[in-house]
Parts: C-alpha cells; structure tokens; sequence
C-alpha cells in the first residue's frame, strides 16, 4: 500500500504545511499524525484483518475464564470414556470430535481440547504481552538515554546490550525455570512460572528493542525542533520525554507487535522444553509439546494448538506491518 | 536404582508416550500367533554361522567398559567381550533369571556362614592376545571398578560395601602401587579366587554375575579410556570404535567353544551404530538394516501405534516385562502424611486405571499392587488396597472414609516427577486429578534425571522444605531377586542425605530386620518367603502407591536368530547368542 501523501516523516506533527504539499485540496484541514497514520491503516485490509483478529483473541483471552463457565467447560476435567485404553488415543474420527467437544478431545486423558485451548490462551497472551512490555520499557528508557547523552552513557549501554545479546538465553531460561519452581518471591504455582517466563523472555529481549531506540534517538536529537528546545532553554530530561519520545511511539509501537509473536513462539518453545509451564495447566506451547508425539496417530491433536499460534503469529505480524506502513511509510 | 537409572536416564530423550494393547501377564490371548513369541521361548533358533549383526541405539552409553558401566543394555552386551565369574543363561522371560557359572568352572562355594565366597576359573580361557586369564586379572577388575571411583565413576559399588577393606582403606589400583591390592581378596593361585566379605551375603553368586568381574590385565588398563580397546575374553572383540558413532566387534579368534558352554559366535561381525534417532531405528528394524535396538526400551510411541493396528506387524513384536515398578513414593515423614491413614486414603483414591492409561496403556505396563514386580523371585500376588470401579469411575468410598479418619482435610502438597519424562509427567498429572477428589491439592514440580536424586527427590532436606508429599517413580533390580530389588527402597539405613532412593523415607524396624535376616540366609526358599513378607509389610505402611509393572514393546527383527527376552537384563534381548538369518 502506498499513500500519496507525501510526509516528512516523524517531524510531520510539527509542521502541517507539509502534509498539505502536493494535495489538491478541497478544503484545509489539519491532520495529525495519528489521524494520516489511522486513514492510511483503514485502507490496508490485510493489517485491517490482522487487527480484528489480534482483537477477537484479546478478547477471548480476557474472557477465557467467564467463557469456560457459561459454557460448563472444565479444560482440567478427563473423560477415561472417551479414551481407548488400549490405544490411549481419542475414541472416534478425528480427535475424538463430537458435538460436546467440538475440536475433540487429548490423548491419555480426553481433556476437551476447545477448552484447553480456551484456557492456554490467556496464558499465552498474558505472558506476551507482560515480556514484551517488560522488554519494550527497558529498552525505550535505555535506549533513549544512550542515544541522547553520547559518550561514556552511550558506550556503557550499547556494551550493556552486547553482553545481554551474547548471553546464553535458553540456557538460563532453561536454569531459572528448573531452579525457581519450588517458590520465590512469595509466589507459587502458576502465578510464579508466568511471572519467571515474564521476567525471562522480556528481560533478556531488550537490546533489540534498546537498539532502534538509540538509533532513532541519535537521528532525532539533531533535528531542529530539538535544537528549538535546547536554544528556548529546556533542559535533557525535558527534551527526553517531551520532544523525542513521543517521536518515537511510531517505531516502538511497531516493534512491538512484531515482538508479541515472537514471544508467544518463545513461550511455546519454552513449554515444548518443559520449562515453562507446568502441568496440568493448559498453554498452547505445552499442549503443542504433547501434541508432537502424536502427529502420525492423531494429528487432530497437533493441529488445533499449531493452528492457534500460527493465527496469532500472523495476525500480530500483519498488524505490525500495516502499522509500519501507516507510521512510517518510508521505512519500507 | 542402580542400572535403572543410568538406562532410564537415556530414556527420557525417546520417552515414548502413548502405546497400545497387547496382551498382559494375565494370559490373554494376542490376535497374531507369533506376537510375543520371544518371551516364551527363543525365536528364530538357529546354529547358522556368518553375516554382519547390526544393533543401533539412539544415545551413546559413556562407556563400554565392563567395569565402568551400570546400564542393562552394557551389561548384557558386554558379555560378548567380557566373560563375568558367573551369568543369566539365555532363556525367555523369568527362565533368563537362571544363573550359571561362566569364567567360573562352577558357582561360588560359600564358607564361613556365608563371609567367604571361592570361584575356580575354567582353565584355558585367554585374552584376545593369546594370554592366559588368571585369578589376579579378576581380582584387578573388581579392585579397579569398585575402590578408584575417581577414575571410574559410573557402575556400582556392591564389591566396595561387602567386601573387607584394608586397614586405613584401600585406596584402588591406580593409586595404591602396593602389589597386594586389596587383602580380602586372595587368589591362592592363578585359577582361584576367593572373596572374603564383612557380612554374610548369601546372593554373591548374583554380585558376581556384574561384568565388573570380567578379568582386565593391568599391564592393558588405561583407566577410563580402557573402553576405547577392552581385552576380550569372549567371543568377540574390538575391531574399532568411535566415541558415540560406532562400535565394531570381530570374531575372537582366541576364544574356544570348549572353554566356554554358553556362547556361540555365529556372526563374523558385529556392528553398533550409536546415536541413530528411534523413529529411525524403528523404521530400519522393520527393513532388516538394523537387527536389534541395543538399549531395549522398545519402539517409539508413534511406531507402537503403528505396529499394534497392524497384526502381521503386531506379530513381530514382543511385550515383555521389564522387572521394574513404576510407582508413587509417599514422604512418610511429611504431613499429613506421616499418619499412616491418610496414607491409606492416597492408596485407594489414585485411580490406578487412569494413571495406567496416562502412562501409555496396559502395554506399557500392567496395573500393580505390589512392591515387587512379578518377574521377581519371591512375587506374591496380593492387593491390599482393592480398587472397585462402576463403568469408568473408580469407587471412592473407601478412600473418602480413610481420609476422614486421618483428618486432615483439605491440603496442599507438592508431587515430583522427571520433566524429560513425559510418560511420568502425564502420570502425576493423573495422580493430582485422583488426589483432587479426596480434597487433596497437589501441584508438580518437575526436574531432570540427572538431578532427580542428587539434587530433589532423593534429598530429604528438599522434600521437606518444598512440602513434598509424593513422588513419582520407578525401580529396577540390579540383580533379580528380592534383596537386590527391595534393599534401596526400603531399607531405613539406606536412606540417606543425598542420592537416596528410598524415597518415602521408611524406616520399619521390622522390614531392616527382616531385609538383614533374608540376605544371611543360605535357604533360596527362606529368602524368597522373606521378600514376600517385606512387600506384605511395606504394603501395609502404604508408603508406596504400586500403579503398573512397566514393560515394554520390542520390534523383533525377523532377520535375527536366536532371539529371547530374558529378564535378566529388563526385558531386553539376551544379546549373547543372536546371528543373523541369510
């Protein structure tokens, strides 16, 4: 998608005149960024599609719990009946389909596999969204400082993000998840390993995030309207978060949701390792790890949890892009 | 747990999930004729000589060497180049429990009460240089396999325990230069050996049968990296070997068929591709490529699916027993479980049937009510804990009643299991629904093999910080009789701070009386009775929950002869006499 309007990027909101060149206008009317970034969205269908899906799973997710209890689903609650002891697979076509359990049901247990899927939702999402908040508010703050004070800061974060490049990310995850799953920090059980996979997917993804930061910073901090500021007399902490980071929402919002499906990917790789989270809880990761051994006998069973974060991977991936297209249309 | 743990330890990296039905124990009756034919007696039987015998196995074993190794699977194999004082006879399923003397001329002649055990050697066994085999080279494998574990960590101490130690400890041959070695073994002269233990033991035959007595030369002795070339003394021996990609054996050319009644050296070759992926393994088994999967464990989850819907398939495939119990250790010393009644509630409420199910189906496993499996000497059958199921579910009145005697109503509680074992992550899973419904609620913790013991399970520190009150398990034998099963699990002395495996931490007086009296006893029927007793009681402390006698589902190549599931070595195929069919 291209727009015909012509912007002279993150500085547009600044100066409206400039959105205007080139348009054979009807009448005048000033545009903010937002607003040019929302029209040229609307226009792309397939981010538009993207985002209504991101949201319908937003949603799902949020009310997976309440949807679990109007519709007496219990994603903990076995059905030996529905199994084959002999086979240990789902009775019937499919996985086990039947109008009570419409996607069928697992293997061994013959939990409904809706309503697993229905409950590792939240938790999938719920750990995405939390690592890569975690990973986004790091990164920005540090991110920006070491690309507006230079100089030793400079030197001592980019270094900071070397090292935490360079670290050995699974292994420790792979450590902390083992180390931590007797308690800690007065928390237990589920609330402990999505806090742990929180902590350890986002801590550990900033330096990506940190590094566009810094480097949108070290473009912004010579544009005029910076140097407007510093001549009318604003100090560093005010140029920081009154005049470069709000230039800088476009990129990060945009990195974000490219980051969110990543993360997911993440946690599922971390459950298929058996260090994220534990039994008998449901996540998509973990219900995917089971589902691997399967896959010649009951594919049924492979599919609905690979289904589920392939759609959400592609959906965060499309709104991404579409968001990029819209923010920042020259970044292509 | 000894030699189970090693073997399950490679297990959890092909931990199989979902399996089939076969037949169980109980005599029903398989759809093919020719399924299970290898645990009744030998398949294929046959004195055809030539060809190249191939085994694959999807790990690597850290070691070949006979006397730094505990898996069953080495100690099975290693009988090819290495001849112990005495070994299991070929035979199918309990049969292959049957010991005879191999580089010894006859079985130990115990004195003294049972303290000292005397082997002759056959005369005219020689290495594979032409040397004669004598006493001292015994002597020297059980003083380097069981006093250096600094240099050879891996297989068991038995020898070190029982035997008399020197005065200020005997040190192991790489360090004490001393000629005399250890005292209390004493080789009078180059055929005799004599052992002289700190207690009686009556099962020695049993000890020695470890491949730990295969005789080694000093002079040929590298330490560790004595398995890269062990001196043969059996029917084949090393042509080359890479670490973790290939061992290759040859006709022994010193070995002679009248020292020796037992082997056969039928194939020229013998090839052992290492770390081969068990999808392919399985698939190379069905083509005839490869002809046996060294570590035994059977198919994958997904070839047993396969293999069991099909029944010309199905008839090649053999479900044995593999002298092991899976089961739920209860933390006797943890509340509420320390009160014996709530363990007994624990008994009656976990749903043996579901868990069956969860742990692969009755082909992985027939439901257990005992300590000791039934392929071991001394099995009685008994269910103290009868569970009644109407249709699918299981009754819980029972279970309920015991738990409101114990009254500890609604508690929390923690229950271990091995995160790279998803049969056992998948059974606990079972285990914490059962629990549920007597008002117990149980969270998993789950962690690797290797750390299992070392670090979590087996350390009560840890158990009882974490409120640990169940665990899953699984136990093999080191050596198939009672004793040797029993004595880790139940013993109250052999719990100890860090690697203990007795893991409900059970300390019964009787049960230690009882254990001490049955391994002094020369009387096999004594001891056997006695094994039964010791289940009987452990049973009645309910500080184990038995819930399957694991087995497995072994693809039986039919371009191998001589093949028999012994269980000997879990099930495994007796590796000593198998050729292969032109």
């Amino acid at each position: 998608m291209t727009a015909p309007i012509e912007t002279t990027g993150a500085a547009a909101e600044a100066q409206p005149e400039a959105v205007l060149e080139g348009v054979e206008s009807k009448r005048i009317e000033g545009r903010s960024l937002g607003q040019i970034a929302w029209l040229r969205f609307r226009r792309d269908k397939v981010a538009m599609a993207g985002a209504i899906v991101v949201i319908l799973l937003i949603l799902t997710a949020a009310l997976s719990r309440p949807l679990q209890h109007l519709f007496g689903l219990d994603p903990n609650q076995p059905h030996q009946d529905l199994i084959d002891p002999n086979t240990t697979l789902p009775k019937g076509d499919f996985g086990g389909m039947s109008a009570d359990h419409l996607l069928g049901v697992d293997p061994k247990f013959g939990r409904d596999l809706l309503s697993r899927i229905l409950e590792g939702s939240w938790v999938s999402l719920l750990v995405a969204f939390g690592a890569t908040l975690l990973s986004v508010a790091i990164g920005t703050v540090l991110g920006v400082v070491a690309g507006f004070y230079r100089g030793r800061v400079d030197a001592f974060i980019s270094r900071m993000m070397d090292v935490f490049l360079a670290f050995p990310l699974l292994l420790f995850a792979i450590a902390i998840s083992a180390s931590l799953q007797g308690g800690a920090f007065g928390l237990d059980g589920l609330p402990l390993h999505i806090s742990v996979l929180i902590f350890v997917i986002g801590f550990f993804n900033w330096p990506y995030m940190g590094r566009i930061v810094r480097a949108q910073t070290l473009s912004l901090r010579e544009r005029e309207f910076v140097s407007a500021a510093r001549g009318l007399g604003a100090r560093g902490p005010f140029i920081l978060f009154r005049e470069l980071l709000p230039n800088l929402v476009g990129p990060i919002i945009v990195y974000s949701t490219l980051l969110i499906p990543s993360n997911i990917l993440f946690e599922a790789a971390l459950s298929f390792l058996g260090v994220g989270i534990q039994p008998p809880q449901s996540s998509w990761g973990g219900t995917l790890t089971q589902a691997v051994k399967y896959y010649e006998v009951d594919p049924q069973y492979m599919i609905v949890p690979g289904l589920a974060i392939f759609v959400t991977v592609l959906a965060f991936n499309l709104l991404g892009d579409g968001l990029r297209d819209a923010l920042d249309p020259r970044s292509r | 747990m000894r030699r189970s743990l090693p073997v399950a330890t490679v297990a959890a990296i092909t931990s199989a999930g979902l399996l089939l039905a076969g037949c169980s124990g109980k005599g029903s009756s398989d759809s093919s004729a020719g399924a299970n034919a290898a645990t009744k007696g030998v398949v294929n039987a046959s004195d055809e000589k030539g060809g190249t015998l191939t085994y694959a196995m999807s790990d690597a074993p850290e070691s070949f060497d006979p006397g730094n190794t505990y898996y069953a699977f080495v100690y099975n194999f290693s009988r090819l180049y290495a001849r112990p004082l005495t070994t299991f006879k070929p035979g199918a399923g309990t049969k292959g429990e049957e010991l005879v003397p191999d580089l010894a001329e006859s079985m130990g002649k115990a004195s003294d009460g049972g303290k000292t055990w005397t082997y002759k050697l056959r005369k005219g066994v020689k290495f594979e240089d032409g040397k004669p085999v004598t006493s001292q080279d015994v002597k020297y494998a059980v003083e380097r396999s069981n006093f250096a574990r600094d240099t050879l960590s891996l297989g068991p101490n038995y020898f070190q325990q029982f035997l008399q130690d020197n005065d200020g400890g005997y040190k192991g041959p790489y360090k004490d230069k001393g000629k005399e070695g250890l005292k209390s073994i004493e080789t009078p002269d180059a055929q005799t050996i004599v052992f002289h233990l700190n207690k009686p033991f009556a099962e020695f035959d049993y000890l020695v049968s470890a491949p730990q007595t295969a005789p080694v030369p000093q002079a040929q002795d590298k330490g560790a990296d004595y398995t890269k070339h062990v001196m043969s003394t059996g029917s084949y021996k090393f042509e080359s070997y890479q670490e973790g990609k290939q061992l290759t054996l040859v006709r022994n050319p010193q070995w002679s068929a009248a020292t020796d009644p037992l082997r056969k050296q039928l194939p020229d070759k013998i090839v052992l591709n290492l770390k081969v992926a068990q999808s392919t393994i399985d698939k190379d088994l069905q083509s005839g490529n490869t002809m046996v999967d060294m570590a035994g464990r059977g198919v994958d989850g997904q070839t047993q699916a396969q293999l069991l819907t099909d029944p010309t398939q199905k008839s090649h495939t053999d479900n044995a027993l593999g002298q092991r119990l899976v089961y739920t250790a209860i933390n006797t010393k943890v509340a509420p479980f320390d009160n014996v009644e709530c363990r007994k509630a624990v008994e009656y409420a976990i749903d043996k049937k579901s868990v069956q199910t969860a742990l692969g189906g009755p082909i992985r496993g027939d439901i257990a009510s005992t300590v000791l499996p039934t392929d071991i000497a001394g099995y009685q059958k008994f269910d103290l804990y009868p569970q009644k199921y109407d249709g699918d579910n299981l009754d819980l009145t029972e279970a309920k009643a015991h738990w409101k005697k114990c009254g500890a109503g609604n508690v929390n509680t923690t229950i271990l299991a091995r995160n790279d074992r998803q049969d056992e992550i998948d059974a606990a899973t079972s285990v914490i629904g059962s629990l549920k419904k007597i008002g117990i609620n149980a969270k998993i913790q789950s962690y690797p093999t290797s750390k299992y013991f070392s670090d979590y399970a087996g350390v009560p520190e840890f158990d009882k910080s974490n409120n640990v009150g169940l665990m899953m398990m699984q136990w093999g034998a080191d050596f198939p009789t009672g004793y040797g099963y029993l004595q880790q699990i139940l013993n109250g002395k052999a719990i100890s701070q860090s690697g203990n495996s007795n893991l409900s931490q059970l300390d019964d007086p009787e049960i230690n009386k009882l254990l001490d009296g049955a391994i002094a006893n020369t009387d096999q029927a004594a001891r056997e009775k006695a094994y039964g007793d010791i289940d009987r009681k452990a049973m009645e402390q309910a500080a184990i929950v038995p819930l399957t006698y694991f087995k497995v589902l072994m693809y039986r190549s039919p371009k191998a002869t001589n093949l028999v599931s012994t269980s000997a070595f879990s099930g495994e195929y007796d590796y000593l006499n198998i050729g292969v069919k032109k």
